[in-house]
């Protein structure tokens, strides 16, 4: 922090005096207002409109305000499932994509030949993985006569039809985003090189075993990357929608109906904006109540090293 | 003796790590290079067949590239639109992202905290809950059906992402040779333009590079805002093909596809160190 409060001493000294002493501020300026008009903005408006009747048609006016989308939603059978079903896919893509990310990067911080080759194949996936060809060849991958089946024929085993099934097509989803796990084994990397050497060192001489040295010294020491893909996991996992979208179309019987799936439906297909935004908006508190609990733990499990 | 068994157990160790790495890497690959095998097969060995090289060469599915949906649009078209709005949101992106990491990292100001704090939250603000207001503001701007909603924002620095991984970058500049500048009688901006972005060009160049792929990648904003087939980006293309052509020519669907993530995946080959540090300089450091 250089140079004194300009807020204390402002009085008399003018615009100018303003801007020598908050030139950054002026540079934050686009964001500034990108962020009112862009994030902020329809935030707010859209917490409005969950209150509203709002449909987006031509003409069309608000008539009645009050609970009642949020009461549809807790009392309708198929958005229940959908936010069950969002749950259960959360929980299995999310430690899934972690522990891989986290086993695989634990391997490649040894010392490994060709570390750049391996992290490079596996960190292609995660590029591609958003992308809408990625989804197309997953569904040609899992088709009931498909690759993944003809392979587990050639061993022997007869392939289910995963897309038939209600669990398999939801795993089927699931495991799309796990095969993407490079982009947390990235950063997992990067945090288990900044473990010193000497502290597995010491603890070899104390005569801890890998197993006991991977989990006293490395995980305590990495926490801060946990805790951050955690986050940002969690986050992305609750908005999924291309995996169920394009390859599943919700089905089995809505065994794969994500909430995203739902709003998406509601709010540009039925222009129903208002039930959109109360649907977004439970999401949201679902997601952040999941975010605080995180936050708010990590000071029990989270290492900072400057601390 | 015990060193010799302590080596033959460190032997165990690295062939069981070289074959645990092996094997995860032919899953991470294998759908990939089967992808690429099977846009030159006929329909029957795409399915009910696990040969990896296709029996029967077909070049199809190259041929049919200028085939046109709806006769509307074709692949090519719709890539030359999709890298129109990618290319834009690019250098938008650099330009306002930039600017915002400056100000953020080389100066204080009143409520320097609460508006880092701010940025920082937007990282894990879901566009979800955004997406429908969002349409109904641009609706009443009359953007709908333009690439006005895909771009414009760009250009205000709504990805904190980014900005947060600029600020890192430069906090790791020392800022002696700014001081210069300023003795100089170089002006802040002439600083940044002509001192701090000759230092930054790796970190740029990592973020535009995600930019590049992430909106390549993105699905929701065209199927959202694009109304006319003809003016459809390529993922929404592609998912029309799938529909389509399902059932049918599968090796057209995958090799348009392949052909859809190429200029992503020479991208990525181009600069991957650039990359893979940009992703490491923006997360945590543990």
């Amino acid at each position: 922090m250089t140079g004194p409060g300009p807020a204390r001493l402002a009085p008399k000294r003018g615009l100018r005096y303003f801007y020598k002493h908050n030139k950054g501020l002026f540079y934050i300026s686009i964001w500034i207002v990108g962020f009112l008009v862009f994030k902020l903005y329809p935030f707010g408006s859209s917490l409005y409109y969950s209150f509203t009747d709002f449909v987006l048609k031509k003409n069309s006016v608000i008539t009645e305000y009050g609970f009642f989308n949020y009461v549809k939603f807790f009392t309708t059978k198929s958005t229940m499932n959908a936010l069950m079903v969002t749950f259960k896919y959360s929980f299995i893509t999310v430690p899934m994509k972690l522990a891989f990310a986290l086993f695989i990067a634990y391997i490649l911080s040894f010392r490994i030949k060709g570390v750049g080759l391996f992290r490079t194949a596996y960190y292609i996936p995660s590029i591609l993985g958003g992308s809408v060809a990625i989804a197309v060849l997953w569904t040609a991958l899992f088709q009931k006569n498909g690759i993944i089946n003809s392979l587990l024929g050639a061993i022997g085993v007869e392939g289910p039809s995963w897309l038939g099934n209600g669990t398999l097509a939801l795993l089927t989803i699931s495991l799309l985003r796990v095969w993407q796990f490079g982009s947390s084994m990235v950063i997992f990397l990067a945090a288990l090189k900044g473990i010193p050497r000497d502290l597995y060192e010491a603890a070899s001489v104390d005569g801890a075993s890998k197993w006991r040295q991977f989990f006293r010294i490395t995980i305590p020491l990495i926490t801060p990357a946990i805790f951050y893909n955690l986050v940002t996991q969690i986050v992305q996992a609750f908005q999924e929608f291309n995996g169920p979208y394009i390859i599943t179309q919700g089905g089995p019987n809505q065994a794969t109906t994500l909430i995203s799936l739902l709003i998406y439906n509601q709010a540009f297909k039925h222009f129903n904006m208002s039930y959109a935004s109360a649907m977004a908006w439970i999401m949201f508190i679902i997601v952040a109540i999941l975010s605080a609990v995180a936050f708010i733990s990590q000071k029990r499990w989270v290492y900072y090293a400057d601390k | 003796m015990q060193s010799v068994r302590k080596s033959n157990r460190a032997k165990v160790g690295a062939f069981i790590r070289y074959t645990l790495l092996i094997i995860v890497g032919i899953f991470m690959l294998y759908p990939l290079i089967w992808m690429v095998f099977s846009t030159f097969k006929p329909n029957s060995e795409i399915f009910g067949a696990y040969k990896l090289l296709p029996v029967n060469w077909t070049f199809q599915a190259y041929l049919d590239i200028g085939i046109s949906y709806g006769g509307q649009i074709n692949l090519l078209t719709a890539m030359k639109n999709t890298y129109t709005v990618v290319l834009s949101k690019v250098v938008f992106t650099l330009l306002s992202v930039t600017i915002t990491a400056y100000g953020f990292a080389r100066f204080n100001f009143i409520g320097k905290k609460v508006f880092f704090a701010i940025m920082l939250s937007m990282i894990f603000l879901p566009q979800t809950v955004l997406n429908a207001p969002q349409y109904i503001m641009f609706n009443s701007w009359g953007w709908i059906n333009s690439y006005k909603p895909l771009i414009i924002p760009s250009l205000f620095a709504i990805d904190s992402y980014f900005i947060f991984m600029i600020i890192q970058f430069m906090r790791g500049i020392p800022r002696e040779m700014e001081e210069a500048a300023t003795i100089d009688g170089c002006n802040s901006f002439q600083t940044l333009v002509f001192v701090l972005v000759p230092v930054l060009v790796p970190a740029l160049t990592a973020a535009g590079l995600f930019t590049f792929m992430w909106s390549s990648n993105d699905f929701m904003g065209p199927l959202i805002y694009i109304r006319t087939t003809s003016k459809q980006l390529t993922s929404v293309f592609i998912k029309m093909c799938m529909d389509v052509d399902r059932g049918t020519d599968w090796n057209r669907v995958l090799a348009f596809s392949l052909i859809a993530i190429t200029p992503s995946l020479l991208v990525f080959f181009a600069a991957q160190s650039t990359f893979i540090e940009g992703i490491n300089a923006g997360s945590v450091k543990g």
